[in-house]
């Protein structure tokens, strides 16, 4: 076994998670998608700071969580005030900038 | 150069030597691997959307026991913290407020999308991995157990680099979490004293002076043979007041009051006097 088995692994979260980002319906479960593949990647560049024998994809990693933190804020902020307006937490139901 | 190189070269097999994955950890990552992997397709398939926020944080604590594995520990350690302490637990907290009982729809919007995207998923995945596959068959992997050792270990090292290579952008993410809290407080603010939300009593009290009824509703009448909501309120001069009808009496169904239109006007049998001995029919 090899460290690229970690990398497989990876690819496979990623695409699971952008997968559920087009499927799924609900914003809120859409956004755990989002965070599964920011987690995949995260998975890939430790990985890579391993094979590289370099820090550097750890720190990179640190920064894609803490990009990723302050993204879960603002979107579920902005989640919860769509659904005080709408009643609805569905992406399906968001249409006004359609036209 | 050549023999920086030759040097360099020379140590990174001998680094390469070092860095194998031992059977250790290639039992951890094939009992941590599928886990991930569970959590992942459990929460795309979960109906339920607490259900799938809980799948990912198991997800989330398997990725953090891998980066451990991976000679990660401090990537590890904030990923339990930071993802499955405190990002999962704002995601169950906005879906307790927000979207506990909104189940996804089954009516697809797109027709034909769900299954393109599972076509594209696999595809991409194929795609993706085979390339990982080949390119990587002949990479071995240098291993960090020099940075994980020298000057502090792991962590101590991650901190020179975040404060002297990647400052710049260090103290962008500070500008970017201020921003972020800022957004949040102004898109989650709601404010329920703000003018215009809720009436003051001295609007209420300007309202109803300037509108055509300065006085309330009447209620309903109360006479000696009914005291039912049903029973409408007579104006002085014995005419019906309208406005003393409960709304509900509009939207019941008529034969349920019938009973009660019967007493109001009159029509209906009063009470029997002689109920007991029977002797009505003969007084009649």
């Amino acid at each position: 076994m090899t460290p690229s088995y970690y990398l497989l692994l990876s690819a496979v979260l990623f695409s699971l998670g952008a997968v559920g980002v087009l499927v799924r319906r609900n914003a809120v479960v859409v956004f755990m998608c989002v965070e599964l593949m920011l987690n995949a990647v995260n998975l890939s560049l430790v990985t890579f700071a391993r094979i590289n024998g370099s820090l550097d994809g750890q720190v990179m990693a640190f920064f894609v969580m803490v990009v990723a933190a302050a993204e879960v804020v603002v979107g579920l902020a902005i989640i919860m005030s769509i659904f005080r307006t709408r009643r609805s937490a569905s992406v399906d139901d968001s249409n006004l900038l359609k036209y | 150069m050549s023999a920086l190189f030759l040097t360099q070269t020379a140590a990174q097999t001998a680094a390469q030597a070092a860095d194998t994955v031992s059977t250790g950890e290639a039992i951890a990552f094939w009992i941590l691997g599928p886990l991930a992997l569970a959590g992942a397709l459990g929460m795309l398939f979960a109906r339920n959307a607490v259900h799938s926020a809980l799948w990912l944080a198991l997800t989330m604590l398997n990725l953090g026991v891998i980066y451990m594995v991976q000679q990660a520990p401090f990537l590890g350690f904030v990923q339990i913290i930071v993802y499955t302490g405190a990002i999962m637990m704002l995601f169950l907290f906005v879906l307790m407020l927000v979207g506990r009982d909104s189940s996804d729809s089954v009516v697809e919007v797109l027709r034909g999308q769900r299954l393109a995207a599972i076509v594209f998923g696999v595809g991409f995945a194929g795609l993706v991995v085979s390339a990982v596959a080949r390119a990587l068959t002949n990479v071995t992997s240098v291993g960090l157990a020099k940075q994980n050792t020298v000057n502090g270990g792991n962590v101590a090292n991650i901190g020179t680099s975040l404060f002297t290579d990647f400052l710049f952008p260090f103290e962008l993410t500070s500008a970017l979490l201020i921003t972020a809290a800022i957004g949040a407080m102004v898109l989650g603010f709601s404010d329920r004293n703000a003018k215009g939300v809720k009436k003051t009593q001295r609007e209420l009290v300007e309202e109803r002076f300037q509108g055509n009824r300065p006085s309330p509703l009447p209620g309903p009448g109360v006479f000696a043979t009914a005291n039912s909501v049903a029973t409408p309120a007579l104006l002085p001069d014995g005419s019906i007041a309208p406005e003393s009808l409960s709304e509900l009496i509009e939207s019941t169904a008529k034969e349920s009051l019938a009973d009660d239109l019967a007493e109001v006007s009159g029509t209906a049998d009063g009470p029997d006097a002689h109920a007991l001995s029977g002797t009505k029919e003969d007084l009649a």
